[in-house]
């Protein structure tokens, strides 16, 4: 049995501790976010934050991650309440098929997080371990940029219980 | 409105007849030739006048029903693949049906429900379901109309729809549900039902948020990888290390005592594990692996030597085109030749399916192109009647193409009957879908052109090497459970056809005026690395060949490559949209800094859909080899643009995907094995190499028919590319893709 932080809340999960996250995340907890892509590190379909860092879930055991704060794409908001970096692949269209879509915004929010002013060639830096095959990439640069500036005014108003 | 095309989920929910949604339709039509694609004569359709898919399947009610509470459901034998189909149908209906968009539901692809509208494929999403559903939405309006005009004793004319209402004089209003009696949609299409006029459009060619957005960036259930049935178990299939390998040797009873395995099937050279969990199935899937020991052959061509392979295993050779007399003299002859290597679709979340077998009835859940011909090869190799097995298309990760739906469609079901009662879950790792996709085929192009002393080309050879460009099912053989299995079905011989739309040969037909041609397809049947659709399937490497050919003809008769293009062009919206794409670009034929350069290419996809061109700008970084593609503009006619925001999203997608096509892809084998089994052995773009800009300008014209439009960058990128890299440094590259290594050897460095 271990414990798991994943979007604030405590789960208690049954499974081998050498399990990668991923197949927590999706199986376990049925969560949809994260997507199995390679399951070797090479496309980033199935970042998710850990301590507020951008990682490959499909490559780090649970054992890894017990008394850490996991973040999710569904940890951002939801679909009636999305989050700004939500509202901002939205309003941009920034999908095709979307299947590697959570993953970028999950590492655009790492990003963010840490560096609110990121540039527009830090972003695109950011972003190069993830790989889309629809070839969305201007959009994603375009929403990532809207996320910035919708971050920067959700932040302004200091009490936003922590949200994004 | 809920994005997710699950249908109903409960253990019943979704078994078969159930619901009160759908009626059963009386048609069975035949199964769809399209594209080219698929072998054997194209079925002529049934009704030759009734506008797209209606010749096929003409009953209204196959297509548009209507509740009793005044819902309407829409039916389109096309499925999403991330092309916006769902947003961009409901549009179409809506506006004929003067509701908003949002008041219809919309069941894409599915065997028990919709009709057979063969695959998705060929960017025809929108010419032919789009059209049938538009015309079948008019005709139900005005029924609804002369039903109202009975029931009010008003003259129709007196009376208009809005917003799922009948409307007349003095406040008279019926809702669309008061209106609809038993079986009253249940009448054939007719082909002379009028459509809305272009200046009366509310919905048509106006933005409208893509409905399945919201759900994919929140965590919602979007794709047949998040289904999660009740009593569900995980699969995964263990292959063969190479195509013609056969298995010698396996001990899988220590793999069954794992924990949470449930079965390890095994049929012939088709081997699977299944187990309670995900994570169990994937390190029994990896025992197993260990556990079985194959005998393989040495069965590829030498990829050194495609070029010898291609010309001594091609066995016919079909005419494309012949125009004009033969051997033309003029003032200059050139030629030249062109190879595409094997190229992968390369799906970012690799193919999986679910199946379950139940009373005797098979039902899969698929991301397949084609819920029909699917279901066909499927009942077949478990040996099924059709009818009880059903298809159900849920979306996967963007395919482009025939990927690995259809095999892992096949595996879940394989692997379902030796579980009667579970939902079977499959997804293929990374590796398996790198090595087991159908690939792009490897082409090779030669070209031979004479210009006259006022520089008009007047005479144009060109030969081009392929396999063919399909291979879908087709029948068991064509899948990969049904190739292993002990029954080992054959796979499907593959003979040339020459069709209008083509095939190898789409867009091999220049479509610049050149009074005297010679087009031909040297066919290759045999098929030693797996092949089949790819987006544009031959466009791409044909368009690319053409276009490079035409700048190194413009340069021999010392003329603008644009100028040039023009000189030879009469169709008026092919030299808008290169006018348009020069404009926006701001081209010049002004010298270039040092290692820039700018190109430029054109084409109408298949000859038959969209126009567009296309001009590059580019830096060559000559130590490094390393190109870096700076400012693209693209401009795209595709008729009247329904929904203009998908149609720059899914051309800027095509730019992008051919740029990597073009920069970087290419499948590597020896002679026994692909080698190309992930990322890093087969690289795709990354961020660093996207553009600083795309500018796509759509020249829309209303009220003319609908020209897909998906597919029509593939091969016009391909072109600008080589033709900036020529323009940059002088040099040309013949051979895809522009590696660095081979920019480098080109450059001499
Ligand atoms: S799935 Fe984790 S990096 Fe590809
Ligand atoms: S949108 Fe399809 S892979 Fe990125």
């Amino acid at each position: 049995m271990m414990k798991l932080d994943i979007n604030g809340a405590i789960h208690e999960v049954e499974a081998d501790p050498s399990t990668p996250l991923l197949y927590v995340l999706r199986n376990d907890l049925e969560m949809n976010g994260a997507k199995f892509g390679c399951g070797l590190g090479q496309c980033g379909a199935c970042t998710v934050m850990v301590d507020g860092k951008a990682v490959f879930s499909c490559l780090v055991p649970i054992m890894l991650v017990e008394g850490r704060k996991v973040k999710t794409v569904e940890g951002l908001g939801t679909i009636d309440d999305p989050a700004p970096m939500q509202i901002a692949f939205i309003e941009e269209q920034a999908a095709q098929c979307g299947y590697c879509i959570p993953g970028m915004m999950m590492r655009a929010q790492a990003l963010l997080e840490s560096r609110p002013d990121a540039s527009d060639a830090e972003i695109r830096t950011a972003l190069e371990p993830n790989l889309c095959r629809c070839g969305t990439h201007m959009r994603i640069l375009r929403a990532v940029q809207r996320a910035r500036e919708l971050m920067k005014t959700a932040a302004a108003p200091a009490a936003n219980g922590g949200k994004a | 409105m809920n994005a997710s095309n699950f249908p109903a989920f409960s253990r019943r929910g979704f078994l078969f007849g159930s619901g009160a949604l759908v009626v059963s339709f009386s048609i069975v039509p035949h199964v769809l030739a399209q594209e080219g694609e698929v072998q054997g004569a194209t079925p002529a359709p049934a009704e030759p006048d009734l506008p797209g898919s209606l010749g096929d399947t003409p009953s209204l009610d196959a297509w548009i029903r209507i509740e009793a509470d005044g819902g309407i459901t829409v039916f389109t034998g096309k499925a999403e693949l991330g092309q916006g189909t769902k947003t961009s149908l409901r549009q179409i209906a809506a506006e004929e049906l003067e509701v908003e968009p949002a008041a219809i539901n919309l069941i894409t692809a599915d065997t028990a429900l919709t009709p057979n509208e063969g695959y998705t494929a060929g960017s025809q999403t929108i010419q032919n379901s789009g059209t049938a559903i538009r015309y079948a939405a008019a005709q139900v309006r005005q029924i609804l109309l002369g039903q109202a005009s009975e029931r009010l004793g008003v003259p129709a004319e007196q009376l208009r729809a809005e917003g799922g209402r009948v409307l007349g004089p003095g406040g008279a209003s019926l809702g669309y549900g008061e209106l609809v009696a038993e079986n009253l949609l249940h009448v054939n299409a007719d082909p002379a039902t009028v459509l809305k006029a272009p200046d009366t459009y509310r919905v048509i060619g106006k933005p409208f948020a893509r409905v399945d957005i919201p759900a994919k960036v929140t965590g919602g259930e979007a794709y047949v990888q998040d289904m999660r049935l009740p009593d569900m178990v995980h699969a995964r299939v263990v292959r063969p290390p190479s195509y013609t390998a056969s298995l010698a040797e396996l001990d899988e009873q220590s793999i069954e005592a794992m924990p949470g395995v449930l079965a390890v099937v095994r049929d012939g050279d088709f081997l699977a594990v299944v187990a309670e969990q995900e994570f169990q199935a994937v390190q029994a899937m990896r025992a197993l692996a260990a556990a079985a020991r194959w005998e393989e052959r040495a069965a590829l061509p030498d990829q050194q030597q495609l070029a010898s392979f291609y010309e001594s295993s091609a066995t016919e050779v079909g005419s494309v085109s012949s125009v004009g007399g033969e051997a033309i003299s003029g003032a200059k002859t050139i030629e030249a030749q062109f190879m595409r290597p094997y190229q992968m679709h390369g799906s970012i979340g690799p193919s999986a399916a679910v199946a379950m077998l139940e009373d005797d009835r098979m039902t899969i859940w698929t991301h397949t192109q084609g819920v029909y011909p699917d279901r066909g090869a499927i009942a077949q190799m478990l040996a099924m009647p059709a009818e009880n097995v059903r298809c159900i298309h849920v979306e996967g990760s963007g395919c482009y193409g025939h990927n690995g739906a259809d095999d892992a469609a096949a595996d879940a079901a394989l692997i379902a009957r030796a579980l009667p009662g579970r939902p079977v879950r499959v997804q293929w790792m990374r590796e398996q879908e790198h090595l087991w996709e159908p690939y792009g085929p490897g082409m090779m192009m030669r070209t031979r052109a004479t210009l006259d002393a006022g520089g008009k080309i007047v005479d144009w050879h060109y030969d081009l090497w392929s396999n063919t460009h399909s291979t879908r099912p087709g029948s068991a053989g064509s899948l990969i459970a049904g190739r292993l299995m002990g029954r080992h079905f054959p796979q499907d011989s593959a003979t040339l056809r020459i069709s209008p739309l083509g095939n190898g040969d789409r867009n091999a037909i220049p479509l610049y005026e050149i009074p005297n041609q010679r087009i031909n397809w040297h066919f290759i049947p045999d098929m030693p690395v797996r092949v089949s659709a790819l987006r544009g399937l031959g466009a791409y490497a044909n368009v690319y060949s053409i276009e490079s050919f035409m700048d190194e003809l413009a340069l021999e008769a010392g003329a603008d490559p644009v100028e040039f293009r023009l000189r030879h062009m009469t169709d008026p919206r092919a030299r808008k949209v290169m006018e348009v794409t020069a404009d926006e670009f701001g081209w010049s034929s002004d010298p270039m800094p040092e290692r820039r350069g700018r190109g430029f290419a054109f084409a109408k996809y298949k000859n038959h859909a969209a126009y567009l061109a296309i001009a590059i700008e580019m830096e060559v970084d000559a130590d490094t080899g390393l190109l870096r593609v700076s400012h693209v503009v693209s401009a795209v006619d595709c008729g009247e643009a329904v929904a203009p925001d998908s149609i720059i999203n899914q051309t800027e997608g095509g730019i992008l995907q051919s740029l990597s096509w073009t920069l970087y892809e290419a499948v590597h084998f020896n002679d026994t094995r692909v080698t190309s089994s992930d990322w890093s052995a087969y690289p795709i773009l990354r961020f660093s190499a996207v553009p600083d800009s795309i500018d796509v300008h759509v020249v829309d014209n209303p009220g003319t028919p609908y020209l897909g439009v998906a597919e029509a960058a593939q091969g016009p990128t391909a072109g600008a590319l080589a033709n900036a890299f020529r323009n940059a440094t002088g040099k040309r590259i013949y051979d895809l893709p522009y590696t660095r290594e081979r920019v480098r050897a080109t450059l001499g460095v």
